[in-house]
């Protein structure tokens, strides 16, 4: 069903994923980079705990929150990847600042 | 043999159905289908008192009522089902924005109270020094607000699952896709044709909510709801931070901040648009700046079911005895009342005088001249 693309792209952009230096190509996701860091999982499910790793890749399941550049819960699938960017763990919920 | 046709699968129509399966009425739930407005999956899930029945003590009365039979049909619900519906019952506040909002809303919880008579009604209107101590991050827009100590909130969606678990447990029978066609009717003798098939009762109950103003009329009862658009906004998932709910924000079990609430006369219309979102999210960040910062993750509308005056409609047919009639737009804060109040008064045949008032036929016009 799905073929690797032939335009392989070299992997070029550093950024940090829990303080990893992980090499990823130009254009690609954050949700890209925390599954090439090899991490078991990136946050917990604010409600059960439970771990989760980026899932659908489109911006749908939710999966991939991350706390991204000190952002908390930004859908990793949705945002592309930019050098030295800090990619973090998202522990459950997150908090409001009042 | 069935004893009771319930028509309507929402949260008005579940928890009557568990109520008379409850009393030992063999009862069939029948529910339209995904093609149904269904006003209780849009609900905002507040178990609200402080702004029911001005000038009508009655309805005040029968909101407090629901409220406090709320605890003990969470419990029920927890036992039998194991679905928590999240009930919570703080308090509640409704926060001013201004000086004129103050006045009138002090002005309407002094009548609430004149109103409530030996009943009492307990509440108080605070000032931002005061509300700031229970309330984090309160913006400098907010004048003051008024405090009940008889409101809360619940999950709308877990509440209508354990009504629907609790009920089909208990024996009762749910009918999916079996929107109404037609009907019979003669004294405590029905019949209702559906989609799903041909149904059969002594009694039967309208809790279809829009759907209730077309059915009314084959049953001798009047139902003159109409769609009333509200839209809810819904944050990502934060700690808990609000320590009870407002009128228009509150915070779920989970963490998400709904906003509302806004009011529209455009018909049978779902559609949204930026213009009232942006209104609700206006007013909320004047509450809470803070909510600035979250992201919103959902959005949705749904159509409350509303009386002429606002108020809920509850009858029993004069030409056809057994066919009884509900409808309002708080499914949530009534589902204590309907479940443990009005399921028992429709098992024995007839609602009792406290449920007068509500009658449609307030609407006559025989009765205003």
């Amino acid at each position: 069903m799905f073929r690797t693309r032939p335009d392989i792209r070299p992997a070029t952009v550093e950024v940090l994923v829990e303080g990893n230096l992980v090499l990823v190509p130009e254009g690609a996701t954050a949700a890209a980079a925390v599954l090439l860091s090899g991490l078991p999982s990136i946050r917990e499910t604010p409600v059960t705990g439970s771990p989760r790793l980026p899932l659908c890749l489109m911006g749908v399941c939710f999966d991939c929150l991350a706390e991204i550049d000190g952002v908390p819960n930004r859908q990793a699938c949705m945002v592309t990847v930019a050098p030295g960017m800090r990619i973090a763990r998202q522990h459950g919920a997150r908090a409001a600042r009042p | 043999m069935t004893d009771a046709i319930v028509i309507g699968g929402g949260l008005v129509g579940a928890a009557i159905a568990l109520g008379l399966r409850d009393q030992g009425l063999d009862t069939v739930l029948l529910d339209e289908g995904d093609i149904a407005f269904r006003a209780s999956r849009g609900n905002f899930g507040l178990v609200w008192v402080q702004s029911k029945g001005l000038g009508a003590p009655w309805y005040q009365r029968w909101t407090r009522g629901s409220a406090s039979e709320w605890p003990a049909l969470a419990d029920d619900l927890a036992t039998r089902t194991g679905i928590d519906t999240a009930l919570q019952q703080p308090g509640g506040i409704s926060l001013c924005l201004s000086e004129a909002e103050f006045e009138d809303r002090a002005r309407r919880m002094a009548q609430m109270r004149e109103e409530a008579g030996n009943f009492g009604f307990d509440y108080r209107m605070m000032r931002p020094d005061e509300l700031r101590e229970i309330l984090p991050g309160l913006g400098p827009s907010v004048v003051g607000g008024s405090f009940t100590p008889y409101d809360g909130h619940a999950g709308p969606l877990p509440l209508l699952r354990a009504l629907h678990k609790a009920f089909t447990d208990a024996g009762g029978r749910y009918v999916p896709n079996a929107k109404v066609t037609g009907a019979t009717a003669a004294p405590n003798d029905f019949r209702v044709e559906t989609a799903a098939g041909t149904f059969a009762a002594p009694k039967v109950v309208l809790a279809a909510g829009l759907g209730n103003a077309e059915l009314a009329p084959q049953f001798g009862l009047n139902a003159p709801v109409r769609p009333q658009k509200g839209q809810v906004l819904v944050t990502e998932r934060a700690q808990t931070i609000l320590p009870m709910p407002m009128t228009s924000i509150r915070q779920t079990a989970e963490g998400s901040l709904l906003l509302g609430e806004s009011n529209e006369e455009v018909g049978f219309d779902l559609s949204q648009a930026p213009p009232v979102m942006a209104k609700i999210a206006v007013r909320a960040v004047k509450a809470f700046p803070w909510i600035g910062e979250l992201s919103i993750v959902r959005a949705w509308s749904a159509l409350r079911v509303m009386a002429p005056d606002g108020l809920p409609i509850y009858d029993q047919s004069e030409r056809f005895p057994g066919a009884f009639t509900a409808n309002c737009h708080s499914g949530v804060t009534l589902a204590g009342a309907h479940a443990r109040v009005l399921a028992p008064m429709i098992a024995r045949g007839a609602l009792d005088p406290v449920l007068d008032p509500f009658t449609a036929k307030r609407f006559d016009v025989q009765n205003a001249a």
